[in-house]
């Protein structure tokens, strides 16, 4: 309980204002297109050079929580996933959106982002020791098996069926190999210079989700002249309250997935979100409300990506392994101020760590009060003419793409890929699975490289990727994933006959 | 009329180049680094170049631009190609890294592509173990590679970067095979490599192993470079104190440069002035306390570097 005695020093006046401002600020740059977290924190480590050490990371702390929840405000308006870690909110969240029903979606989703977030940071404070030694249990071997029982999620998300889901996951495998690879030392379908680095993660997201809806409210606009109004419905926050709660079974899906996926080292914050939708609407008795606006949806992805924050702080603090990439910046901010992470960094800086902690915790309750204050307004963009909105998201689109490392480049691959996309969806392909195989396939593939050149040198290929609990485990789910895809497929398939 | 028009065309350009020498810089400069923002490279251009709006600096800030992708590829290929060479534009080296890819190929500079201007820092790779692992020494480590050929793991972050460059030289210096897993995502996948056990051993930098080491992770068995680190492990020795010939050609140098084709007197004012701006007391202070090693070095002495380490890496990586 020592924590508790460092709230203190988070309700001093420079420490609130910090916090607020920080969670405002992370707030409006996670619904920016194209300003993910990780870039959010790097912005502001200038910043807390002038800062002490307390401050600066509260300042930190505050923004890297907001911009996670932040991003599901572009994700449920403007159907743009601010970072990967909000692919999933679109896809109920928007469909929401669309009906009028913005201010629910967004209010439902803050809530279950404060639920989400407050478990995270209660097992960063309660239980860093013990998690630290499971993070270190993933090696390369399971870390494939993991990204394996990824791809099986992929058939089922959110498409026609599992056979379109897959072969768009195949396509986003094919584009993540693009580039020059330096597990190899090769270079593979570079076509163009735009290419050499590979296809941006956040550039592709835009231009998958965004330009689609573009061109289709363009070609709206172009039949139809008239202003489709929505009626905006406002929506009581104890209603919102009342849901959050009565969904038990999406939220602690989603909050119990996002903090054991958070987790692992290089993986967790990209599909957090994605595989707690996937598992609740595996388990849901409504599966087939899922992708048309359903609360659960929003609930479990939301509670998910926030549950996330606090774990994958854990490799960070206790051994010093930046576990993401938004770690890997917060790693700088606090070792400028002469701070190592370890084992022993709340013995050597409790008056540092807690504070970060705590400004956590409080940085919740700011981020989900904030962002209902801003439910209500932001909710009316739906009144927006679609012309209007058409040329705006556009604009938002190439900015954001272009804000991710200054480069023409992304911004091309992002208009390719965007109407690529416009021309899939009509074939019943959707942009989900396709992000998730440009995530998972890196993931699948380095780690096999790398569990394939340590298995030659040891025991050979089938002990090291086939043996030991974690691996039989992995590949038991994954074997289940697959036959309860298949399944639902045959079944489908047999109500359609 | 003529003359008027020579003798006038005479004084402004007269003036121009005054104003060029004279006045530079009158605007805000950009410093791009090929890795991206909270990189160790950003994080330390960021520091070494905060003062330089100082009036004994360069009396105008520099910002940060970066583009990173494809281990810094994407980025210096831009800076070869794309960037103005007037001075407003400066970008940050990483050596062995653009040298080793300009000659593995594929790329779109080399050595002649760019004009180094000062060095701020050093990274030397060290070689590390978990620490229960039972390797003490390097000795351990060659003795162990030597009765079991091929078997010995070894992390590091990537192909053609620092770590490969001196598990290379520590191959061929103890004459054995090992096997070395390049890991994605830098410096902190091939260090959890080691941590976790899913190796045997590593190679990493040393201010990150130090961090590790302080953590009580890992043992830090020898340090590639030609001296001991004084500041942060004076108790650990070189390669060549435990008999392997490993020189310095590992050792990740950061520093400023511009590209080919900036004007000499813009070059020999960020020459004169940009190593004073590194010894600034408070740059010196932020990179101790983040455990950062400095070693500052003038244009000259950078100049001969890059010409050695072409010719070393050369040879090293031919038939690789």
């Amino acid at each position: 309980m020592e924590f508790l005695s460092y709230f203190g020093e988070v309700f001093t006046p420079i420490s609130m204002l910090l916090l607020i401002g920080g969670t405002v600020g992370g707030l409006i740059l996670g619904a920016t297109p194209g300003l993910s977290p990780t870039m959010a924190v790097a912005l502001l480590i200038p910043f807390t050079f002038h800062l002490q050490p307390v401050h600066g990371l509260i300042l930190l702390g505050a923004a890297y929580t907001s911009t996670v929840a932040g991003g599901a405000v572009s994700a449920i308006l403007l159907k743009i996933p601010g970072a990967p870690a909000n692919i999933a909110t679109t896809l109920d969240g928007h469909a929401m959106a669309v009906r009028g029903q913005g201010a629910r979606a967004l209010q439902l989703a803050f809530l279950s982002s404060l639920v989400g977030g407050v478990f995270g940071v209660l097992l960063l404070i309660f239980l860093t020791p013990l998690l630290a030694q499971w993070a270190l249990a993933f090696g390369p071997s399971h870390l494939f098996w993991l990204a394996i029982l990824g791809v099986t999620v992929i058939g089922s998300l959110d498409s026609d069926s599992v056979v379109k889901g897959l072969l768009s996951g195949s396509i986003g495998m094919w584009l993540a190999t693009i580039g020059y690879d330096d597990m190899q030392g090769v270079q593979r379908f570079i076509f163009h210079d735009a290419l050499g680095g590979g296809v941006n993660i956040i550039a592709a997201l835009i231009g998958l989700f965004a330009i689609p809806q573009v061109l289709t409210m363009f070609a709206k606009g172009w039949q139809d002249y008239g202003v489709e109004s929505i009626e905006v419905q406002r929506h009581p926050l104890s209603a919102a309250v009342h849901e959050v709660f009565s969904r038990t079974r999406a939220l602690t899906i989603g909050t119990l997935s996002g903090s054991i996926i958070g987790l692992i080292p290089g993986v967790g914050g990209q599909i957090a979100g994605l595989v707690a939708y996937d598992q609740a609407k595996k388990f849901s008795p409504e599966k087939d409300k899922f992708g048309t606006g359903h609360s659960e949806g929003v609930i479990a992805a939301e509670s998910a990506n926030n549950a996330m924050v606090g774990p994958s702080l854990v490799p960070l603090l206790t051994l010093s392994i930046p576990g993401s990439p938004t770690a890997a910046v917060l790693l700088g901010g606090l070792l400028i101020h002469g701070i190592f992470p370890g084992t022993d960094l709340f013995d050597n800086h409790p008056e540092v760590a807690w504070p970060f902690i705590n400004s956590m915790l409080i940085g919740q309750i700011l981020m989900c009060a904030f962002g209902i204050y801003i439910a209500s307004f932001a909710a009316r963009i739906a009144q927006v003419p679609q012309s209007i909105m058409a040329a705006a998201v556009l604009g938002l689109a190439v900015f954001g793409s272009y804000s991710v490392q200054q480069s023409m480049g992304d911004v091309y691959v992002m208009m390719a890929l965007g109407t690529m996309m416009y021309f899939l969806e009509r074939f019943g392909y959707s942009a989900a699975p396709l992000v998730l195989g440009l995530i998972l396939g890196p993931i699948a593939e380095s780690n096999f490289i790398q569990g394939s050149l340590i298995a030659t040198a040891g025991n050979g290929q089938f002990q090291y990727f086939f043996s030991g609990a974690l691996n039989l485990l992995l590949i038991a789910v994954v074997v289940v994933s697959i036959g309860y895809s298949a399944m639902m497929e045959i079944r489908n398939r047999r109500v359609a006959a | 009329m003529r003359k008027l028009i020579i003798g006038l065309a005479a004084v402004v350009l007269g003036m121009a180049g005054v104003a060029m020498a004279g006045n530079y810089p009158d605007r805000p400069i950009m410093l791009m680094v090929s890795y991206g923002a909270g990189g160790a490279t950003d994080f330390q251009a960021r520091i070494v170049t905060m003062t330089a709006g100082n009036e004994d600096a360069l009396g105008m800030p520099i910002a940060i631009i970066n583009k990173p992708g494809a281990g810094g590829r994407v980025g210096w290929n831009w800076f070869a190609k794309d960037a103005e060479a007037d001075g407003y534009t400066l970008g940050a080296y990483n050596i062995p890294h653009f040298i080793a890819q300009s000659i593995k190929g594929g790329v779109q500079y080399d050595r002649d592509s760019f004009e180094p201007i000062a060095n701020w820092g050093a990274d030397p790779a060290v070689f590390i173990v978990g620490k229960n692992s039972p390797f003490n020494s390097m000795a351990d480590v060659v003795a162990y590679a030597k009765e079991n050929p091929g078997k010995l793991t070894f992390s590091g972050a990537g192909l053609f970067v620092g770590h490969h460059i001196a598990a290379l030289q520590i191959e061929k210096a103890a004459g054995v095979k090992m096997q070395y897993v390049p890991t994605k995502g830098g410096g902190a996948a091939a260090m959890k490599a080691v941590i976790a056990g899913d190796v045997m051993g590593g190679v990493n930098n040393l201010s990150d192993a130090y961090r590790a080491r302080e953590a009580g992770n890992v043992k830090i068995l020898g340090v590639a470079d030609v001296k001991r680190n004084e500041e942060f492990l004076p108790n650990v020795p070189t390669m060549v104190e435990q008999g392997l010939d490993v020189d310095d050609s590992s050792v990740n140098f950061r520093g400023i440069m511009v590209p080919k084709g900036t004007p000499p007197e813009v070059i020999g004012r960020l020459a004169a002035t940009v190593p004073e701006m590194f010894k600034n007391k408070r740059v010196a202070g932020k990179m101790s306390a983040g455990g950062s090693p400095m070693h500052i070095m003038t244009r000259d002495e950078v100049l001969q570097m890059w010409k050695e380490r072409e010719e070393y890496l050369g040879q090293l990586l031919q038939g690789l």
